[in-house]
């Protein structure tokens, strides 16, 4: 499905024929990315992290079937085989390095990502399953790293493992014997470490399928763009390629910059030093922290202190956490504003760059922090205001706020409201 | 390309008057393309080399090895590379075998002299890898067939060797491997 105007798939030598009646793969490709796919013409660099992030799956999927040839899931020898990956292997220390710096660079992706998607209104109908999936896709990802980071076995491994798989202990009643069935022990061991490495093997490929719907349903209404107003003429589109595969390359190119400067020259900057020391069960590092891309969850972790009513603390803690994600579920129909894009929100943006992004900055950094004041009192602060967020201020702001006027298509706010130059004989984009 | 004012093309990326000229684009495209095609190419080099025998597996590959304790007539299995080795002491009935041979007799000539180190004629060092398929083959344990040519037998798909352990019949197509090795003493070879 596409616009009108799209143009067709046509096979120009009898091989292309012969495959595009048997299998018509290079149909498929060429309408999902190719020039069979009209595109908002005016799409800035905030659009091209959806492609990066494809673009990091598939580098985690390749690095990571290959670690999985050198490294042995059991707690004897994981931690081990992890060394003798990084000085034996032929470059393996780069391929280990590229793998997790590959995943802090794909949550730097999809947090982007994210925040667009939050600026520019990109959940709103018709886009809801679109978000819904980019949802699914995202606590998939956590999932997957948090097992991942268990793999080399050292002392942040182990009781990273030991501290996450307790969050279900939280729950009433099931919680302890959830707890021991998830690590199949009563403390992380072989069995728990074998069964994250299984897991950690197929979770990627739940994601790519989940990514190949997410893509399905994108292709419905076609991408947003940063004024929020549909397409409606062909003047509005251009090809995705040549023209977003060139913009889109050129944004691999910084991103492939950035990434081997942190893999080549800052390999452990974003991970823990103690985690080249073995597990040890009877002793548990002084600052224990997770990854830094939980860190804004973990503060939302920690900010519940005491208990609540009747729920204990650390119950409304896990909650929360969760909480905080699976709120996300449910934007769409939190925000009622017709109008998507932040830019003609004028109240909207006030709390999105004021209130919200704030709000994120300082649990990002009260996450990373040591559980102490004043970072606590911050994180609690913080943290009502998240959901004070997504619950009661967009709600609210919809309703009452007043947008600024809309252009009447893209086309008129790229080129201006000179409706000769809009509609006359230039209604083409440039070449 | 979102910013142009509609203009069709303007003179940086028109091409020459009478058509033939490279316009600046094409450069680029090519230059650009070029670049990420080389350097996804590089990229390939670490994913295929990790499958290369790592520095562990690299630093089991020499063998050192006491001969002292083999008798004429006997022969010992040791490991090289993962890999059996055979260290025979041969008697002076199989050398003579061995040289009686002519060498137009044989699928791969070799003298038993070029299998063995000079001075140390009757200690014959091969690899224990049939060179058919890769199998064992039988002879260096006491009691084993030693098959009609009186050297090895390999059960797998029949393939005899001579005391020299050189093919005479069967499917291999050439003599048992003799590993690159030297005596670092009478008694004592350093294998690889």
């Amino acid at each position: 499905m596409s616009f009108p105007w799209a143009k067709h798939y046509e096979p120009r030598n009898p091989v292309m024929r012969f495959l595009d009646e048997k299998l018509p793969l290079p149909r498929l490709v060429y309408n999902a990315v190719g020039a069979g796919y009209p595109v908002p013409r005016n799409l800035n660099y905030m659009y091209n992290f959806g492609v990066l992030a494809g673009f990091c799956l598939v580098l985690q999927i390749v690095t990571g079937v290959i670690l999985a040839m050198h490294y042995a899931p059991n707690s004897l020898v994981a931690f081990g085989s992890t060394e003798h990956l990084m000085r034996d292997v032929n470059w393996g220390w780069m391929l280990r390095y590229a793998h997790a710096n590959g995943a802090s660079f794909f949550f730097v992706v999809v947090y982007l990502h994210i925040f667009r998607g939050f600026f520019y209104g990109s959940y709103k109908a018709p886009r809801e399953m679109i978000w819904l999936l980019g949802v699914v896709i995202f606590l998939l990802m956590m999932a997957t790293a948090f097992m991942g980071y268990v793999l080399p076995w050292g002392q942040m491994s182990f009781w990273g493992a030991k501290v996450i798989t307790g969050l279900f202990s939280a729950i009433p009643l099931v919680g302890e014997p959830l707890q021991v069935w998830l690590l199949g022990g009563f403390a992380p061991d072989n069995a728990a470490l074998n069964r994250f490495f299984s897991l950690h093997f197929l979770l990627p490929f739940v994601i790519a399928g989940v990514v190949i719907l997410h893509i399905w349903a994108l292709h419905i209404p076609g991408s947003t763009n940063p004024t929020g107003v549909e397409v409606k003429s062909e003047s509005d589109t251009v090809p995705f390629h040549p023209y977003y595969t060139a913009k889109d390359g050129f944004g691999l190119g910084v991103f492939l910059l950035l990434y081997c400067a942190f893999v080549f020259f800052f390999p452990n900057y974003l991970g823990h030093p103690d985690n080249y020391i073995e597990a040890n069960p009877l002793s548990t590092p002084a600052h224990i922290v997770p990854e830094w891309y939980f860190w804004p969850f973990y503060a939302i972790l920690r900010a519940f202190t005491a208990d609540i009513l009747f729920i204990p603390a650390k119950l409304m803690g896990v909650m929360a956490m969760f909480g905080a994600i699976l709120l996300w579920f449910f934007l769409p129909w939190l925000d009622n504003s017709p109008v998507r894009s932040g830019h003609y929100r004028p109240l909207f943006r006030k709390f999105f760059w004021f209130g919200l992004i704030p709000a994120m900055a300082v649990l990002f950094y009260c996450g990373g922090a040591p559980a102490e004041e004043p970072y606590v009192m911050l994180s609690q602060i913080a943290t009502a205001y998240y959901f004070m967020h997504f619950l009661v201020i967009i709600p609210i702001v919809s309703r009452i706020e007043k947008p600024r006027p809309l252009p009447f298509s893209i086309t008129e706010a790229v080129l201006g409201e000179d409706k000769k130059a809009v509609l006359g004989e230039n209604t083409k984009p440039a070449v | 390309m979102a910013t142009s004012t509609g203009t069709p093309q303007s003179d940086a990326v028109a091409p020459e008057a009478d058509g033939t000229g490279v316009r600046r684009r094409d450069f680029i495209n090519i230059a650009a393309v070029s670049a990420a095609g080389v350097g996804g190419l590089v990229t390939l080099i670490p994913l295929v080399s990790q499958m290369a025998p790592s520095k562990d597996v690299l630093a089991e590959s020499t063998t050192e090895l006491d001969i002292s304790a083999i008798e004429p007539g006997q022969a010992i299995k040791a490991v090289f590379r993962k890999q059996p080795v055979f260290v025979r002491n041969l008697t002076q009935k199989e050398m003579d075998e061995a040289d009686a041979v002519p060498l137009s007799r044989l699928r791969d000539p070799e003298t038993l002299e070029e299998r063995t180190k000079e001075g140390h004629r009757n200690i014959l060092v091969t690899m224990g890898v049939c060179t058919h398929l890769g199998c064992v083959p039988l002879g260096a344990g006491e009691g084993e067939n030693r098959g009609e040519f009186g050297g090895y037998f390999c059960p797998c798909h029949g393939s005899s060797y001579d005391t020299a352990a050189r093919i005479r019949k069967g499917p291999a197509p050439s003599n048992l491997v003799v590993p690159d090795y030297e005596f670092t003493s009478d008694t004592t070879i350093l294998i690889g």
